[in-house]
């Protein structure tokens, strides 16, 4: 059945209000940025200014954000990488052979508070002469990533037939080549979603590189603290180095908004 | 032509020649359920044992400037130090379970409101979705960062728009009670969407009949929300609300951001997390920040408990 009329034209209304909360403030920060710290100040300036790209110079040239743009990379992607590596067998495992409480171990990382485990692996680490380098902040956001990794996967493994497996290990395969050369080549999407979210979320993490990074291992999120200064910040500075950090990460998400969404409700459905 | 056919032994696929069938790979197969599982475990493991076991061993000592420092056993004193601080550990308790129910409430109500408008296909659709999907993906302190500017008492876009309608400049996250309130805001704002994204998948996958069927019976559209779709949707509703919640009594991205160490010079912002970071990191007090910690960690296992004690295996 057709919505009526009167409905239709308060969903659209009610939907533009919607779509205006959230991406009015994302635009003002953007249009922030290009704006001079002058500008920024003079309230008859706030929609109509002459655009400048001086605050994406102060970011990219003098506040070397290129390098805490490839810190943020390597970390993320070498997190992923190695939680997919763990983590997609691991959830496999969990699937088939129905693992509850093991599961809950590896889940259990969602629900710790993270500073209860920094004083103790700032300890450690520090003993180790690892804290300020990267393996460190490596680990620590892949703590993030495995769970989240796990808890997708399993989803994923669960919806796929077993039967396949099973038609494969007739055919002559073994069970760890039949999830090699059946399984996994199925769960590419499970696994792009998998790796995606986790690789948004270790983006963002801040908290983690907030203790353990050194000035040269610094991730994006921390590094916007520079342009806060004591007395006074840097807005045009700041707006600059808070776009360089999101576009990337929402640009990424819009073109695999699929798998995005598919990951971020992982298991809600299923009650 | 018969010539070219010969058994393909050399092909991985087949068994006979593959060295799959070595002793290792016997091994392998037949304990694949402990080897594929077992390293995501460990790691785990290793990254939490300790530290928890280490925090509750900390909790009992009086440890403080570096970590390294010799500490004394002293028994359940910081239990009893930090269970008497009516200064700083009660005030947080109650910022916290504050702004964890008042967020949870605005994101699940909202969530729900946004949820059903987005239930049924329109036109431009696409771009509703791209508007929720943003925000949630925005780092959060750079979101933090982004409503610091806006909500400046005196260059902020928000105070300007308030002037426009007559309305005198708030000090939003400058003022004392104002804080609190603003951080829910900026919470609210970045995570309905996440409320959102999970209770439209739970209304896709409802089955359209008893709708219908309370449809012809003459139900208005709030009774079959109420009487129908929203028992239904329960489940879901819970699972966003545990999700959601966990993440919200450990708030910490957009309250460091926007009012910095110690939740502001008054710890206006200060919840638990942040009150047991500060703890660790600004003051060194490693001994009573792990008290906090256990505490804080007791109250989430307690919260977790009380949702999912209705419905079994809800974690996933």
């Amino acid at each position: 059945m057709k919505p009526s009329k009167p409905y239709r034209v308060f969903r659209t209304s009610a939907l533009v209000v919607v779509v205006f909360a959230l991406m009015a403030p994302l635009l003002w920060m953007i249009a922030a940025s290009f704006k001079t710290n002058v500008d920024i100040y003079d309230t008859a300036k706030a929609f109509v200014f002459s655009p400048s790209l001086k605050n994406y110079e102060t970011v990219l040239q003098q506040a070397n954000y290129l390098q805490f743009i490839g810190n943020s990379l390597w970390v993320a992607f070498a997190a992923t990488a190695l939680s997919l590596l763990l983590g997609v067998p691991a959830a496999y495992s969990m699937s088939r052979f129905n693992m509850k409480k093991s599961a809950l171990v590896v889940l259990m990382a969602r629900v710790i508070p993270g500073v209860s485990l920094l004083v103790p692996w700032y300890y450690v680490f520090s003993n180790l002469k690892l804290v300020g380098g990267f393996t460190v902040l490596i680990l620590s956001h892949m703590f993030v990533s495995l769970p989240l990794i796990v808890y997708i996967m399993m989803g994923y493994f669960d919806g796929l037939p077993i039967e396949l497996e099973e038609a494969a290990l007739v055919d002559g395969l073994t069970h760890i080549g039949a999830f090699r050369r059946i399984t996994l080549p199925l769960s590419v999407p499970g696994v792009a979603t998998a790796g995606i979210l986790s690789f948004i979320f270790s983006w963002n993490n801040f908290m983690f590189a907030l203790v353990l990074s050194g000035s040269d291992t610094k991730t994006l999120p921390v590094a916007i603290f520079d342009f806060v200064g004591y007395a006074s910040i840097d807005w045009g500075g700041l707006m600059a180095a808070a776009t360089v950090v999101t576009l990337p990460i929402m640009l990424i998400a819009l073109f695999v908004q699929k798998y995005v969404v598919s990951g971020l409700t992982a298991g809600a459905t299923k009650g | 032509m018969s010539a070219v056919i010969t058994p393909r032994t050399d092909s991985p696929e087949a068994p006979a020649a593959s060295p799959e069938t070595s002793a290792w790979s016997r091994w392998a197969n037949e304990h694949r359920k402990w080897l594929f599982a077992a390293p995501a475990m460990a790691f785990v493991a290793v990254l939490i044992i300790f530290p928890v076991a280490w925090t509750g061993y900390l909790s009992l000592t009086d440890a403080e400037g570096s970590v390294r420092a010799e500490s004394e056993f002293i028994g359940f004193q910081n239990y009893l130090d930090v269970l008497t601080d009516t200064d700083r550990f009660w005030p947080a308790v109650w910022r916290t379970v504050l702004f964890t129910s008042v967020v949870l409430f605005f994101e699940v109500v909202l969530g729900m409101a946004i949820a059903l408008l987005l239930w049924r296909p329109f036109r431009g659709e696409k771009w509703v979705r791209v508007a929720i999907l943003l925000p949630l993906v925005a780092t959060p302190v750079a979101v933090g960062m982004m409503w610091r500017l806006i909500f400046d008492p005196n260059i902020g876009m928000a105070n300007q728009l308030l002037g426009w309608i007559g309305i005198g400049p708030q000090p939003w996250l400058a003022g004392q009670h104002s804080a609190l309130p603003t951080t829910m805001f900026i919470d609210i704002w970045q995570w309905t969407p996440m409320v959102v994204l999970i209770l439209l998948a739970g209304l896709t996958a409802l089955s359209d009949e008893p709708q219908e069927a309370a449809r012809i019976d003459g139900a208005s559209s709030w009774q079959r929300f109420r009487h129908v779709t929203l028992p239904l949707l329960m489940p879901t509703v819970i699972v966003a609300i545990l999700l959601r919640g966990i993440d919200a009594l450990k708030t910490f991205d957009i309250l460091y951001a926007t009012k910095g160490r110690g939740g502001g010079s008054f710890h206006e912002v200060e919840t638990l997390n942040v009150y047991a970071y500060g703890l660790s990191f600004d003051y060194n007090d490693y001994g009573v920040s792990s008290t906090v910690l256990i505490i804080f960690f007791l109250i989430i296992i307690g919260v977790m408990w009380a949702l999912t004690y209705r419905k079994k295996g809800l974690g996933r």
